[in-house]
């Protein structure tokens, strides 16, 4: 209750309050889509490059914004050159590319900067968002939502059936880069919030949350979303009462709720399967 | 009025391997025709390149003279079913409408008489029952039906169906031929991938034989003939005449 009151009383804690819910709103939506394409690790790999994108900014003195999103967008492009034209597959370009991102990332950094703005970007700090981070998230948040609605069966189709979708021509190719380049916004717009090494949990573990709970890919998204978002307001509550950094104690309650769902999910959770099974056999 | 598919001189390979070697043939409408082969005799291949799915060394593909590429709203693939992830978190229903997209097009939504075309060709297929399932729910037979059903709601003119009737039951497989055989009197041209042997003639009207090279292509019972499945097989295919006998 005081944290309510705190909420009405402190400007900061209102701009991280908005901030944290629109980045979890939009990791849901596009976490859906990452995990139903098989694209987790991909996920991983553009939050962990953007981090040398930051420090040139930082270097150049321009918002971290642009420099992000090259890096993030250089990253994938490198993963599908590297498949597409090599014997590797495509989990070991993933990681093969990331690191290397991530460790001249690090060096960057600490060249260009302090270490504790190495420790923000890496682990968040919701409450050292800025008005101009906020408004940057709503303007980011705002693009991925109207792309998605707008786009929404193409998307569909494309992570279903790639092939059906290729036959009756839609570009399957732009698609997949378009959906990194969306991926690269949301994990910018997530920086503040969680930090770029723990993005993944907000990308992943809220998105397999509500694919545990349903069949329905329009109510996974908003599932997620709100398991995100709610997420993130948690991380928000801890950081602001008990001092911890936001990224992890985020991180933790996605996994809380997902967990949850894989114990009690009605038609995928382990223990109503095996109830189910229970009374099968008695029947039998 | 009558259609022509005509394949030119088709080469495809997979990383320096040749996989499709100048194949040509060419069919009209109103056929139901198998691409038959041994395994890895590139029929999969053939039908991808036919679709623009995969890029030619070399070859066309043209429907009336024209590029394929300016036909693809009026064609429906039907994928192996080895091909989709039945996990995916969508019902038979919207499985179905996704058959409407190619005609809505970008940014328009399915509507509802886009619905309720879908619901019609679940029933045409028999699954209608199933309607608000998950689509791993079901059986194999089940499965390749509903995905036969969104074929049908792309109110298409020429099919590709890859391998439909790999690991289904025999009631599917019925309901199945018996829709292929309907659009093939409604003058369609539909293209069945097929493996199996024994159901050539019941099923086929017209073939294409190939083992990386066309073999054969026409009626079956052109086609199908020993000397040509000796040849395509590289080996003799003693079930023939058994095969003739149970015709």
């Amino acid at each position: 209750m005081e944290f309510l009151n705190d909420l009405q009383t402190y400007a900061f804690l209102q701009k991280a309050f908005v901030t944290s819910i629109m980045v979890g709103i939009i990791c849901g939506v596009i976490g859906s889509f990452i995990i139903l394409r098989g694209m987790a690790l991909m996920g991983d790999a553009i939050s962990h490059a953007v981090l040398p994108g930051v420090a040139i900014s930082y270097m150049l003195g321009i918002n971290y914004f642009y420099g992000a999103v090259f890096t993030g967008i250089l990253t994938a492009f490198g993963i599908g050159a590297i498949t597409q034209n090599s014997r590797i597959k495509s989990d070991s370009s993933i990681g093969l590319v990331f690191s290397a991102f991530f460790a001249l990332g690090i060096i960057l950094i600490t060249r260009a900067g302090s270490a504790t703005d190495l420790t923000q970007i890496l682990f968040g700090n919701v409450l050292a968002v800025r008005t101009s981070d906020m408004w940057l998230t709503l303007a980011i948040g705002s693009i991925v939502i109207l792309v998605v609605i707008l786009f929404y069966k193409e998307l569909l189709v494309s992570s279903f059936d790639e092939t059906m979708a290729a036959a009756y021509g839609l570009k399957v190719r732009f698609i997949h880069y378009a959906i990194m380049f969306l991926l690269t916004l949301v994990t910018v717009a997530s920086l503040q919030t969680v930090g770029v090494i723990l993005v993944v949990s907000m990308l992943i573990t809220p998105a397999s949350t509500a694919y545990l709970l349903t069949n329905r890919l329009s109510v996974m998204v908003v599932l997620a979303s709100f398991f995100g978002a709610f997420s993130a307001v948690i991380g928000l509550y801890f950081s602001f009462e008990y001092n911890m950094p936001s990224g992890p104690v985020i991180a933790l309650a996605t996994t809380a709720l997902f967990l949850l769902a894989f114990l009690f999910s009605p038609k995928q959770g382990i223990i109503f399967r095996k109830i189910q099974a229970f009374n099968r056999k008695k029947l039998a | 009025m009558s259609d022509i598919i005509s394949v030119k001189d088709v080469s495809v390979s997979y990383f320096g391997k040749q996989v499709l070697e100048n194949v040509s043939f060419q069919f009209t409408s109103g056929h139901l025709i198998g691409i038959l082969g041994p395994n890895g005799a590139g029929k999969s291949t053939l039908m991808k390149a036919m679709l623009g799915l995969i890029p030619k060394d070399k070859g066309s593909i043209e429907i009336n003279s024209k590029p394929i590429k300016d036909f693809r709203k009026r064609i429906a693939y039907v994928p192996q079913r080895s091909n989709i992830d039945w996990n995916f978190p969508i019902t038979v229903r919207d499985t179905v409408v996704i058959g409407t997209y190619p005609k809505l097009g970008l940014l328009r939504r399915p509507k509802k008489e886009d619905k309720d075309w879908a619901m019609q060709c679940l029933e045409q297929v028999g699954m209608q029952d199933f309607a608000s399932r998950q689509i791993g729910e079901l059986s194999g037979g089940q499965q390749q039906r509903v995905f036969l059903a969104r074929a049908l709601a792309q109110k298409a003119d020429y099919f590709f169906l890859d391998e439909p009737f790999v690991g289904i039951d025999v009631s599917s497989e019925e309901v199945i031929i018996g829709i292929l055989k309907k659009l093939q009197n409604e003058g369609k041209i539909v293209f069945v991938v097929h493996h199996d042997l024994t159901k050539v003639k019941n099923y086929f009207d017209e073939l294409v034989l190939i083992n990386k090279q066309l073999i054969d292509a026409g009626p079956v019972h052109k086609v199908f003939q020993a000397e040509n499945m000796t040849r395509a097989y590289e080996r003799p295919v003693l079930m023939l005449n058994d095969l003739e006998v149970q015709m």
